[in-house]
C-alpha cells in the first residue's frame, strides 16, 4: 500500500498514509504518514469507538497539514487499549492465509537452520 | 513514544519482513497542499478489501485460493453514501469481523462527513475506492503503480478531490 500513496501523490494528490507499519512507510519511501501502534486491520482504531477513531484521524489532517518534507513519519502516542497476546491473536483470521499455509514449513526450516548455525 | 511495527505480528512474518532490504526510490513524489484543510476534498482508499455488495463483487479469493502467490490487484467503488450494511468484505489475511461491524475503521466515511459538518475540511468526493492488500509473494505492486493507482487517482481528480487519507489493513 505504500505505492499508493506514492502513485496518488506523483499523479498531483497530497496524500497522508495511517500506518501500522512505519518500517515499510520508511522503506518504500511514503510522502506523509501518521503511525499507530494498532493491531492489523484496525488503522484508525475500534469498531464503534468514535473518539478514538476521531483523535488519530485528526492527528493525521495535522500531519497533512504540517509535514514540510516527504518522507515526513509521525508517531501516535495512542495506545491499544487492549493485552497485546489477545490482540496479536484476534486480528489473525481464523484460517491461516494460503501463503502462510503452503510457506510456513518453508519459513520454519529456515529459522530452525539459522538456529543451527548460531550454535 | 515510537511505534513498534512488529508488536503485533507473528514472529515468522516479523522474521521475514526482517530480512527484507530495501531502500527507498528517491525523489519521493510531493505535491504540497496549498490551500488550508477547510478548503480541500478528501477522497478515502483502504486497502483492507471492502467491497460494495450487490453494486460491485468480492475481490477473487477463489482464485488467490488456488494460486497462494497471486492476489487481486483490482479496486472497488464505495459511494460516500453506502448504507452501513451494504459494505461487505473479502481478505484472507486478517480477521474481517471488526471491519465488517464498522467500516469506519479502515474507510472513515461517517467520521469524514462529521469533518466537512465541522468546517475542518472542505467536502469528501462522492466515490472512496478499496483495494485488497494481498499483491502476492514476493509483492508484486506493478498493477497499482502502471494501472489501477493512475485510474484511482484520475477519478478522484475529476471528482475535484486534492487530498486523500490510505489505510492499509
Amino acid at each position: 500500500m505504500p505505492v499508493l500513496a506514492r502513485t496518488l501523490e506523483a499523479a498531483g494528490l497530497s496524500t497522508i498514509f495511517v500506518t501500522m507499519m512505519p518500517y515499510w512507510a520508511e522503506k518504500i519511501g511514503v510522502p506523509r504518514s501518521l503511525a499507530v501502534e494498532f493491531p492489523f486491520g484496525h488503522s484508525l482504531g475500534e469498531p464503534g469507538n468514535v473518539e478514538q477513531q476521531m483523535r488519530v484521524i485528526r492527528q493525521a489532517l495535522d500531519v497533512l497539514e504540517t509535514a514540510e518534507k516527504a518522507g515526513t513519519i509521525i508517531h501516535s502516542d495512542e495506545r491499544w487499549p487492549h493485552p497485546t497476546d489477545l490482540a496479536i491473536k484476534a486480528w489473525q483470521p481464523e484460517e491461516p492465509s494460503p501463503v502462510i499455509a503452503s510457506l510456513a514449513p518453508t519459513f520454519k526450516e529456515m529459522l530452525r537452520k539459522r538456529r543451527e548455525r548460531r550454535e | 513514544m515510537t511505534v513498534d511495527s512488529f508488536k503485533f505480528l507473528p514472529r515468522l512474518i516479523a522474521m521475514f519482513y526482517r530480512m527484507t532490504k530495501r531502500e527507498p526510490q528517491t525523489p519521493i513524489p510531493w505535491t504540497p497542499l496549498g490551500r488550508p484543510l477547510s478548503e480541500c476534498i478528501f477522497g478515502l482508499v483502504t486497502s483492507g478489501g471492502l467491497y460494495p455488495r450487490g453494486a460491485g463483487h468480492p475481490f477473487d479469493v477463489e482464485r488467490e485460493r488456488q494460486e497462494p502467490t497471486w492476489g487481486d490487484p483490482s479496486f472497488q467503488v464505495i459511494p460516500s453514501d453506502i448504507e452501513s450494511s451494504a459494505v461487505g468484505v473479502s481478505h484472507l489475511h486478517f480477521n474481517t469481523t471488526d471491519v465488517e461491524a464498522d467500516f469506519n475503521i479502515l474507510l472513515p466515511i461517517h467520521r469524514f462527513l462529521t469533518l466537512v459538518e465541522e468546517g475542518r475540511i472542505g467536502g469528501l468526493a462522492a466515490s472512496n475506492y478499496s483495494f485488497m492488500g494481498y499483491q502476492g509473494f514476493p509483492p508484486d505492486p506493478t498493477d497499482w503503480e502502471e494501472r489501477f493507482g493512475p485510474e484511482v487517482a484520475e477519478a478522484f481528480i475529476n471528482e475535484g478531490a486534492n487530498c486523500v487519507l490510505l489505510t492499509p489493513a
